[in-house]
């Protein structure tokens, strides 16, 4: 879901900063945050398999979290003027995805929306977006909400098959719960927020913790057998893996959620009454004027073909990778990119033009590996 | 006897009768992580002293290798396309990339002896 973001200002630390350091975390510039890419005697490829296999654990505390609260109503109509998914229809202890869209129907953010009740919804966001959504959702419906942002709240997301096992120790409740279910919980007298979510295609958590407890709470985890902490790089492999999006790469504010092939963000009930940004120019692409699309790839032989590498039928280049590299699942290259319309079917052959050389590729169904969430 | 030299672009070159055998430092494989492709040069292409011999991918990202000396490409090490990440367990040894016909001895002035690339990359 996120951007890396070039700054010059000095870089942000999560609260588990210290613990990354000390566990052997190969610090980098992310989002303006100093976060880990992989740890020591792990690496990308094992951290990818761990987190299949096991339970990997995240730290995504870089990323935004807020509370929308409504003034005399539910905050939910509001923030429907600005997202196209249904989100008054979004269930007590429900989350939903959704897009956060500007006047020309391209994506400012993608991001989660859980309902608390009547009044209140959680929002998580982007990191490398976070200030300018902040200020969306502020300029937008400030007038008829409150949005509190929760800088002082760590999140961790654990991830994998043995996710739920390890999470019931602390959490007994979450063998009640399902997929984009949430619930506010209590760990030890700290206030959680509990959702069962994630962003690697497996089962899985994201537990929202206050920043003081979060050292604390993660070693508890990290005592637990199956438990490794994953680093940046192997979140990425495993959401490319899963067909997931990310934001600066997949979809950017130039891309409406129809081009990005997100068209099951809008239900029907929104299809027909809009009410959201580029509602005209969406509506359009629903009734069938499409020019590009998001599509996986799948590039044979070995070679990882990455973002920018273009993609031509002939002599006619028909598209672009927007996220490309290696899927340790899959043991082979995986990408995902936009092409033309007229040639976004399963099964079209085309070439990636990687050093000159045509690299043949073939459009295929997305995710690349099995999604694994808790649906029944 | 063979002599092993290091370029400042994370290269190694061991040399014998003429021939340097090419391939990336421990501390480069490090740097990039998991291997998981390389791209060789192909036998007999003529290679420029700091020019592109290669590629090495990592799970993150791609890196050109550049080739410390200039000449022919005698050999190359078929084996490593097909277990890349050699590269990662044995960089100084079963992870060669290729083999090169050094024209110019001159070539060699420029590179770090062992202790001398220890040096400069502890000062990275």
């Amino acid at each position: 879901m996120e951007a890396a973001q070039k700054t010059d200002a000095p870089l942000l630390k999560t609260a588990l900063w210290p613990v990354h350091t000390s566990m052997g975390g190969k610090m980098v510039p992310f989002a303006g945050y100093d976060m880990p890419v992989q740890y020591d005697g792990m690496g990308v490829l094992k951290e990818h398999v761990h987190t299949r296999t096991e339970a990997g654990l995240f730290d995504v505390s870089h990323m935004g979290q807020a509370i929308l609260t409504g003034n005399d109503a539910d905050p939910a109509i509001a923030l429907e003027t600005i997202v196209p998914g249904d989100i008054v229809g979004l269930e007590p202890g429900k989350m939903r995805y959704t897009v956060l869209l500007n006047d020309d129907g391209g994506i400012i953010d993608d991001l989660m929306v859980t309902r608390w009740d009547a009044r209140t919804l959680l929002v998580v966001v982007n990191a490398a977006c976070k200030e300018k959504d902040f200020a969306f959702i502020q300029s937008k419906i400030g007038s008829r909400t409150k949005l509190q942002y929760l800088g002082d709240r760590a999140l961790l997301a654990l991830q994998g098959p043995k996710a739920e096992q390890v999470a019931s120790i602390f959490f007994p409740d979450v063998l009640k719960m399902k997929f984009m279910e949430s619930v506010k919980t209590s760990y030890k007298g700290h206030e959680i927020f509990l959702s069962r979510s994630g962003y690697t295609g497996e089962d899985g958590f994201e537990i929202s913790v206050p920043g003081a407890f979060a050292v604390e709470f993660t070693k508890e985890l990290l005592q637990e057998p199956e438990v490794k902490l994953i680093g940046l790089g192997a979140r990425d492999s495993l959401r490319l893996e899963a067909g997931l999006c990310l934001y600066g790469h997949d979809i950017d504010d130039h891309s409406t959620p129809i081009d990005a092939n997100l068209k099951w963000v809008i239900p029907k009930r929104r299809r027909e009454q809009g009410g959201f940004p580029g509602y005209d120019k969406i509506k359009k692409q629903l009734d069938g004027s499409t020019f590009i699309l998001r599509v996986g790839i799948k590039p044979e032989g070995r070679a990882p073909i990455r973002e920018k590498t273009e993609l031509f039928i002939g002599d006619k280049k028909v598209g672009v990778i927007t996220s490309g590299g290696f899927g340790p699942t899959v043991d082979g290259p995986v990408a995902m990119g936009y092409v033309n319309a007229d040639v976004a079917k399963t099964g079209t052959k085309l070439n990636a033009m990687l050093r000159g050389v045509a690299r043949p590729c073939e459009i295929v169904a997305l995710p690349f590996v099995k999604t694994n969430y808790k649906k029944d | 006897m063979s002599k092993i030299l290091f370029s400042e672009d994370h290269e190694y070159i061991r040399i014998e009768n003429g021939v340097g055998t090419v391939g990336v430092t421990d501390f480069a494989q490090k740097a990039l992580g998991d291997v998981v492709y390389v791209e060789l040069p192909k036998i007999g292409a003529s290679l420029t002293k700091g020019g592109q011999a290669g590629v090495v991918e990592s799970v993150k990202s791609a890196s050109e290798l550049y080739s410390p000396v200039s000449g022919e490409v005698v050999e190359i090490n078929a084996s490593l396309a097909g277990d890349p990440a050699l590269v990662n367990t044995d960089p100084l040894g079963k992870a060669w990339f290729f083999k090169v016909k050094i024209a110019n001895e001159n070539d060699l002035s420029g590179l770090k002896d062992e202790a001398a690339y220890n040096d400069y990359i502890k000062g990275l």
